[in-house]
């Protein structure tokens, strides 16, 4: 069966400026616990990849440099 | 090599005692092991992250069942959580846990974690549940983990983040060897040989689906997928009282606790649409939750949080814990919608459902030990079945079993396990990602779920339930033979959704085995609309017999705190009344 992508607005924001994915830092990647977020090959930054997110926040608490923003998720605000 | 990207490998290691899940009881259970014998491996296992995995990833606002002296004693509660259950308690791990639980709190409070004191420098204790007091605010909760994981660190447990465990391993006398798991960003393969067991992997939380639109916006950590249930169940081991569902009062859309535990020793109250309280008490309970229900389908519903009554500094008070411990992004969802708890009320709804015995009476059967009827296995925490856990429960039971798993080990040498199955579980582990074309998980797990939404939620209707399970037979079918994944992470999904379809079934098979209805809501059988005491005042025992789903009665032990006859039904009584 073929499979089409589904576009969808992610509620993980990452400020690329103040991200530190390109030095090594890989906090929010660490502590996520549905593991959603991933550093991206072409920025080097991190950004949300599947959209499973439980709008926990460590993401957002742990990053050293507060470059992570939770939103509540479209559908639910 | 980026990450996701499928590898193919499986390797061996070993350990004394192994516990899996790095939540709240997992964490408790390893560092009790390991201190019990300090020369001894202890491996904790964790499908997410130890730093912030599991129900209190974020923190806790609260201890929900502390027995404190001074506020409550044992005996009685006891007594209330078995009024709370109609009944169906063992009585002598509750009782344990009551003695117990106080210790725990003196030595959670040693690791840095602080509670709510007054000024005598007391614990300040409030009254949430019908007959006692034992709720104890924790205003700086989200230090939980950092607090525990500290300690794993210090003494030095072996912790293996992303991993996940997918079925036991067990010796041809039926003993406890070992398990199988898998790399949640590899899919390598780990076998793990272990002496004992500790299953710590919390509720079963993805079974229903919420009506928010999105999978993952359930009110339990969604990473709870139901894997210890499912892993228990094909261990042989059994489960109890499955058909006693686990359903909340929540915030609607945000799925997230209302925190009447919170804010309604401050005065808050559950009220109509009308403003009128219509619960005696706030207390989660089948026999609550069954008034709550009948509200919002009555004419009198929404049901809303009430707090515009009370004193604006309160308010901010109650606010700051609210959005702050638990589950933080409330206060933004609240800002969003422009919901000022001054001026307007919370609405509320009824969550999807789930097994949890941290809030109902559900889980892998274990004794006061924590052992389950598999030697060597242990469970303990939300996934575990002694009644309202809670996260006090989790670490006072994860302590119990992590003493007596390491006894198990250290009077007891590896079991041997057969290699066939290991290598016919690394088949049905990696079946998903050796097909060229078929289903994605997320669209099994969908199916999945609405038919638990459809089907499986109460009122429980015979007819419902039977046409349920055929559904989902079918979609078990496609899961078997069509999912595919394309890289590690969508493995981890595939996984799970096998887990979701398990606790699916299990939750259907156990609900049609008792013939009566109990726990108010969490199992109302329309066609069995009244408690039949005389025949079902018994515990209900799953599991796997010769490849077969079988339910079976289990007697109630005998009482160790007696309760009169007058006292039984409290928890019935639950409606206000209109008075003369």
């Amino acid at each position: 069966m073929p499979l089409a992508s589904y576009q969808t607005s992610v509620p993980v924001v990452v400020d690329d400026a103040k991200c530190i994915a390109d030095k090594g830092c890989t906090v929010c990647v660490d502590v996520c616990p549905l593991d959603v977020l991933r550093i991206s090959d072409m920025t080097n930054k991190a950004y949300m990849a599947y959209d499973e997110c439980w709008y926990c926040m460590p993401c957002e608490a742990d990053c050293p440099t507060g470059a992570v923003t939770v939103n509540i998720p479209y559908l639910l605000r | 090599m980026s990450l996701d990207q499928i590898v193919d490998g499986l390797s061996e290691v070993s350990c004394d005692v192994l516990v899996i899940g790095g939540g709240t009881a997992g964490p408790m259970a390893a560092l009790k092991a390991k201190l019990k014998n300090p020369k001894a491996n202890v491996v904790l296992l964790e499908k997410a992250n130890v730093k912030r995995s599991g129900a209190i990833s974020m923190g806790m606002d609260g201890l929900n069942n502390a027995v404190i002296p001074g506020y409550a004693t044992p005996e009685q509660y006891t007594k209330e959580i078995t009024i709370a259950n109609d009944g169906i308690v063992d009585q002598k791990a509750v009782y344990k846990y009551a003695q117990n639980c106080y210790s725990i709190i003196e030595e959670l409070d040693s690791f840095g974690i602080r509670f709510l004191k007054n000024e005598n420098g007391d614990y300040a204790v409030k009254k949430v549940h019908h007959i006692g007091t034992y709720v104890l605010p924790m205003p700086n909760g989200e230090t939980v983990k950092k607090a525990l994981y500290r300690q794993l660190r210090r003494a030095r447990i072996l912790i293996s983040n992303r991993y996940m465990a997918t079925r036991l391993l067990k010796s041809a006398d039926g003993r406890i060897a070992g398990a199988v798991s898998v790399n949640t960003r590899t899919a390598e393969m780990l076998v793990i040989k272990a002496k004992a067991v500790i299953l710590c992997m919390g509720a079963a939380g993805r079974l229903g689906l919420p009506t928010s639109g999105y999978m993952f916006g359930t009110y339990e950590n969604a990473a709870n997928s139901g894997d210890g249930y499912a892993m228990a169940y094909h261990a042989g081991a059994a489960l109890a009282n499955l058909e006693c569902f686990q359903i909340n009062p929540l915030i609607k859309d945000y799925n997230g606790p209302a925190c009447a535990y919170v804010a309604g020793p401050f005065g808050a109250y559950t009220a109509n649409n009308e403003g009128s309280r219509f619960i005696e008490c706030d207390y989660w309970s089948g026999q609550m939750m069954l008034e709550f229900y009948n509200e919002l389908l009555s004419g009198k519903g929404p049901v809303f949080l009430q707090l515009k009554h009370l004193h604006p500094d309160t308010i901010s008070e109650i606010e700051s814990t609210l959005h702050k411990v638990e589950r933080p992004t409330r206060g933004l969802f609240q800002q969003g919608r422009g919901v000022d708890y001054r001026s307007e009320s919370i609405e509320m709804h009824i969550s999807e459902i789930g097994f949890c015995s941290g809030h109902s009476a559900s889980g892998v059967f274990v004794d006061d030990n924590a052992r389950t009827t598999v030697p060597g296995l242990y469970a303990a925490g939300d996934m575990a079945s002694v009644p309202h856990n809670y996260m006090l429960g989790a670490f006072t039971n994860g302590s119990v079993a992590g003493i007596d798993a390491m006894e198990f080990a250290e009077s007891h040498d590896f079991a041997e396990f057969d290699a066939a199955d290991v290598a016919m579980e690394r088949d049905r582990v990696m079946a998903p990602t050796k097909r060229e074309d078929g289903i994605p998980p997320n669209q099994i797990e969908y199916k999945t779920r609405r038919l638990v939404n459809d089907y499986l939620q109460p009122p429980k209707v015979t007819r419902k339930y039977e046409l349920g399970m055929r559904r989902l037979a079918e979609a078990r079918e496609d899961m078997q033979e069509r999912m595919i994944a394309r890289n590690a992470h969508e493995l981890l999904r595939a996984l799970e959704v096998q887990s979701i379809m398990d606790c699916a079934d299990m939750a259907a098979h156990a609900s049609l085995y008792r013939e009566e209805s109990r726990w108010g809501l969490y199992h109302w059988r329309t066609d069995f609309p009244e408690k039949d005491n005389e025949n079902w005042f018994c515990h209900t025992l799953l599991s796997k017999q010769d490849g077969k789903m079988t339910s079976e009665k289990r007697a109630v032990e005998p009482y160790v705190v007696p309760i009169a006859d007058e006292e039984k039904d409290l928890y019935d009584k639950q409606r206000i009344r209109a008075s003369a």
